[in-house]
């Protein structure tokens, strides 16, 4: 662990934030359980037009939330983790089978988070965690799809990429994908809603400022499912999109459909590089 | 019962005698306050953790009130001196009358 520590009474400590926002201490480096060594910060891939580094949604938040992150014990999000593993052993749906049936163990998976979303030849579309996850339930387990962004779902997904935390992200973009990933770059570019908002006017142009009480992230999705103080659960990519573009005051898209996934493809894409950190801890 | 209620502890292996050591705990738990409502407009009833006892070879080491407005999840740290090899026993108390109880040794050199 290289973070500073400060050492100050607690009024002064009381004082100083009523005085300022805590803001985030931008030069810590994030290591989980002083072992997983994650990158928060690194260049921009080629393909990303606006930004020159790309910097993990965990830089920018406080210290006290940032250290949430650092031990598995004092990650709330683990907890939720902690039951996707219960029901990865679990047997569901008519064939009587449970995940644990073909993959063994969750960290069979690991490696699945950094490449997802990714091109499905044999449905010839992009497929995500989740897709993939109902794409078992449903046809080997021949069990009820779950909720695209319901608890159980998100809960699983944080499980697989908790497999996967430190791996850098690495999705494809190029041959089948393509098509797909432009649709997403075109919507993270289009204005929507009243407040006429792209995805791009707050967090590629404004990030590290101030949006009222909030500190603007680059908004990219590798902390993803999120445990969010103010919900205090995990939260899904798709339902933190739906949550951006309604408080653009625009109707947003549904969970799980194709705008979405392009989104999620493309956002994806702009943080190939970043650390796999999900379930990751944010206000 | 409330669902998916999971006790977790982390306590230090081994320690030297008369060390001071830190002790985290967890219990995963929804913490109804009884101050909600549905969408229907009824109370949500309450459902809480009340207490959370800790021993050490059979010596109270802190006993913790829990009240409505903690939030889900509670999660206590403290710190502890351990006089000798021994068992730390965690016991929480729920509103509905169930008790989740944990156990870890800890060994003094």
């Amino acid at each position: 662990m290289t973070r500073k520590a400060f050492v100050m009474p607690m009024l002064t400590v009381a004082a100083a934030m009523a005085a300022a926002p805590a803001l985030a201490d931008e030069t810590a480096d994030l290591v989980v359980n002083g072992e997983i060594e994650m990158v928060t910060r690194t260049a921009a891939p080629a393909h990303v037009d606006g930004l020159n580094e790309v910097i993990s949604g965990w830089v920018f938040r406080s210290d006290e939330t940032q250290d949430l992150q650092t031990d598995d014990f004092d990650n709330p999000g683990m907890i939720f983790v902690d039951q996707a593993r219960d029901d990865f052993e679990t047997a569901m749906g008519t064939e009587g089978q449970s995940c644990a049936d073909c993959h063994e163990s969750p960290e069979e998976l690991a490696g699945v988070r950094a490449t997802y979303p990714k091109w499905d030849e044999e449905r010839g579309l992009v497929q995500t965690v989740e897709m993939q996850v109902n794409e078992c339930v449903t046809e080997r387990m021949g069990a009820e799809p779950l909720k695209y962004d319901g608890g159980d779902m998100t809960n699983m997904v944080a499980l697989i990429s908790s497999v996967s935390r430190g791996m850098p992200v690495d999705v494809a973009i190029e041959g089948p994908a393509q098509s797909v990933w432009e649709q997403g770059r075109d919507l993270y570019y289009t204005r929507t809603g009243q407040l006429e908002l792209s995805c791009a006017s707050c967090h590629e142009d404004n990030y590290g400022n101030m949006i009222r009480a909030d500190h603007l992230s680059q908004g990219h999705i590798n902390g993803f499912p999120a445990y969010r103080l103010k919900n205090a659960k995990l939260n899904s990519v798709h339902a933190r999109f739906k949550g951006c573009v309604r408080d653009t005051r625009a109707e947003t898209y549904a969970p799980g459909s194709e705008e979405f996934v392009a989104l999620e493809l493309y956002l994806a894409s702009r943080g190939n590089g970043l650390s796999v950190e999900g379930p990751s801890v944010r206000n | 019962m409330a669902d998916n209620v999971k006790p977790r502890v982390r306590v230090p292996r081994q320690a030297s005698a008369g060390e001071t050591i830190t002790i985290k705990t967890l219990i995963s738990h929804p913490m109804e306050s009884g101050q909600r409502k549905d969408s229907d407009g009824n109370v949500i009833p309450r459902s809480i953790i009340n207490r959370f006892v800790v021993d050490f070879n059979g010596e109270n080491v802190i006993d913790f009130a829990l009240d409505p407005a903690i939030s889900t999840n509670p999660f206590f740290e403290f710190e502890s001196v351990v006089p000798e090899s021994g068992t730390f026993t965690f016991t929480w108390y729920d509103d509905d009358g169930s008790v989740y109880t944990d156990e870890k040794e800890i060994a003094v050199s």
